[in-house]
């Protein structure tokens, strides 16, 4: 039972990792019409950045939890003025193009400084050690991780759904001429939320750098599973990218104990039976 | 209110002048001269495809090509960004609406900024509209598509802008619901509000209008006022193909 418990931690933390990302990318998508490939890039980018905070200038874990998302989030509103901003109106290919083209240079820069091995992050002292639960042993750095990712992930949702704020955003995901036709500066709205998404991400790298270690391929290998995600969930959805999110880290941290040899697969099974029943995702709307 | 009283009545607040505009690369309108004075209702008749919406939207500064002169309050708007020509105090309707799906009747309400005083509160706004107030938390798009289109008007209104650019709003609704747009229309004029209205519903248009112009081929080939109306009846008819 202890194992079980174990891969079901273990599966809530990649799913909150899984959530923040498929949040930002279906908060990017949305707005942006865009399939933002250099996400895990963003990711693995705040995360080195709370690696150097760290190392460089002595700024620990709890700034750099403030800092890297607004650092990282201003590199990406940077690459959205400079570059993505000419792609509005063309086909989904040139987008994805494009930011597949950023993640590599991005991922090949910081390969070409730091090598592909890990770097070490430590746990900021405030989280380290366990609970017994009784039933389990919690470290509390990964309790922590699964409880903030969900409040974060909430909070995104409250924005968007809730605010006057957020209601300027999905007016002009839907319809962008006629907001501006209004007097809403859409092109600045655009931007800000570019920057928002990639903030989600590199929160992400900052949460996992203490878990899996300061890689800059990290963003490579987590993304392909969040896009598995962002698939089955529905690209246009907020709680959908959520719940989605979580259950699927849920599921593969179950296959883990259940049927170890198809853990790294079941995302994938999961996404065909859903194109093939569902093609528009669980709860995205159809095209 | 204080706007309409620092205009002399008569003023030309709105101005356009030999306007072209393209769509991508097909050429729609050919030459646009009208003006609109203030505290007018004045509309733009027209076949359909004409050219009288692509002048709405030229006017808004959503239509990506456009070149001749559009002077607002006398200053020239030609070139200027969508959200800068709302913020200087043009209100747009468009054609379909533009209700939006993903928000609720308030948050459709609330959705344009208020870009100067003196625009309705929401009680008065109510009181135009008694419907939307029992409509409030629906989704914008479950209302009948005469409560869309009072909505659509009703939210242009608080913003403060006293230029209003409404097209075909009676289009496709009830007569009773025309009827009521019409009282509206007539009211936001007494109130001192101008109007620059697009209709291809010339009977509903002659109850609300002070003067027409008439848009063919992408140009305004004819302009009389609601005075010389019956005078203009015949060629009226054969513009119009009615």
């Amino acid at each position: 039972m202890q194992a079980l418990y174990a891969q079901l931690l273990v599966g809530l933390i990649n799913g909150s990792f899984y959530a923040l990302l498929s949040l930002g990318l279906a908060v990017i998508f949305g707005m942006l019409n865009i399939i933002n490939f250099a996400h895990g890039a963003l990711y693995m980018m705040g995360a080195f950045c709370a690696y150097f905070l760290l190392n460089i200038a002595g700024i620990g874990y709890w700034p750099a939890l403030i800092i890297a998302p607004i650092a990282v989030g201003i590199f990406g509103m940077i690459l959205e003025r400079t570059m993505l901003q000419w792609l509005a109106g063309l086909d989904h290919l040139y987008g994805l193009l494009l930011t597949f083209g950023l993640a590599l240079i991005i991922q090949g820069v910081f390969q070409n400084y730091f090598g592909s091995s890990g770097l070490p992050y430590a746990i900021p002292s405030e989280l380290q050690g366990g609970m017994n639960l009784g039933f389990m042993f919690l470290p509390i750095y990964r309790g922590w991780v699964v409880v903030f990712s969900l409040v974060v992930c909430l909070a995104t949702w409250f924005l968007i759904e809730k605010t006057r704020l957020g209601a300027n955003l999905r007016a002009a995901t839907e319809n962008p001429t006629l907001v501006r036709a209004f007097g809403i500066n859409v092109p600045r709205m655009i931007t800000l939320t570019y920057g928002l998404g990639v903030g989600l991400a590199a929160l992400a790298g900052v949460l996992s750098a203490p878990i899996n270690q300061v890689r800059p391929l990290m963003g490579a290998d987590l993304i392909i599973v969040v896009f598995a995600v962002v698939v089955i969930g529905g690209m246009g959805s907020i709680m959908g990218s959520i719940i989605t999110g979580f259950a699927l880290g849920v599921i593969e941290g179950l296959t883990k104990y259940f049927y170890p040899e198809a853990s790294n697969t079941v995302v994938f099974v999961l996404m065909v039976l859903v194109l093939l029943l569902k093609p528009a995702g669980l709860t995205g709307r159809a095209a | 209110m204080a706007e309409a009283a620092a205009k002399p009545a008569g003023a030309e607040i709105l101005s356009v002048s030999d306007l072209q505009a393209w769509y991508g690369e097909s050429h729609i309108l050919h030459g646009i001269n009208f003006n609109v004075k203030a505290g007018e209702v004045v509309t733009l008749l027209g076949r359909n495809g004409a050219g009288k919406t692509t002048t709405l939207k030229s006017v808004m500064g959503i239509i990506g090509k456009r070149t001749g002169s559009i002077r607002f309050n006398g200053q020239d708007i030609t070139r200027a960004s969508s959200d800068r020509i709302a913020r200087l105090g043009i209100a747009f309707c468009p054609e379909e609406r533009g209700i939006f799906a993903s928000l609720d009747v308030r948050e459709n309400l609330l959705l344009p900024p208020i870009v100067r005083s003196g625009g309705l509160s929401l009680d008065q706004i109510f009181d135009l509209f008694p419907n939307l107030k029992e409509r409030l938390n629906s989704q914008g798009t479950k209302l009948s598509g005469g409560e869309q289109q009072m909505l659509a008007i009703a939210r242009i209104l608080r913003t403060g802008a006293r230029f209003l650019m409404l097209d075909e709003p009676t289009e496709g609704l009830a007569p009773v619901i025309i009827q009521q747009i019409g009282h509206t229309i007539a009211r936001l004029k007494s109130e001192g509000f101008t109007i620059l209205l697009v209709e291809q519903n010339f009977r509903f248009a002659s109850t609300v209008a002070d003067r027409y112009y008439i848009v063919e081929h992408g140009k305004v080939i004819d302009g009389f006022a609601n005075s010389e109306l019956s005078a203009n009846m015949d060629k009226l008819h054969t513009y119009l193909g009615v």
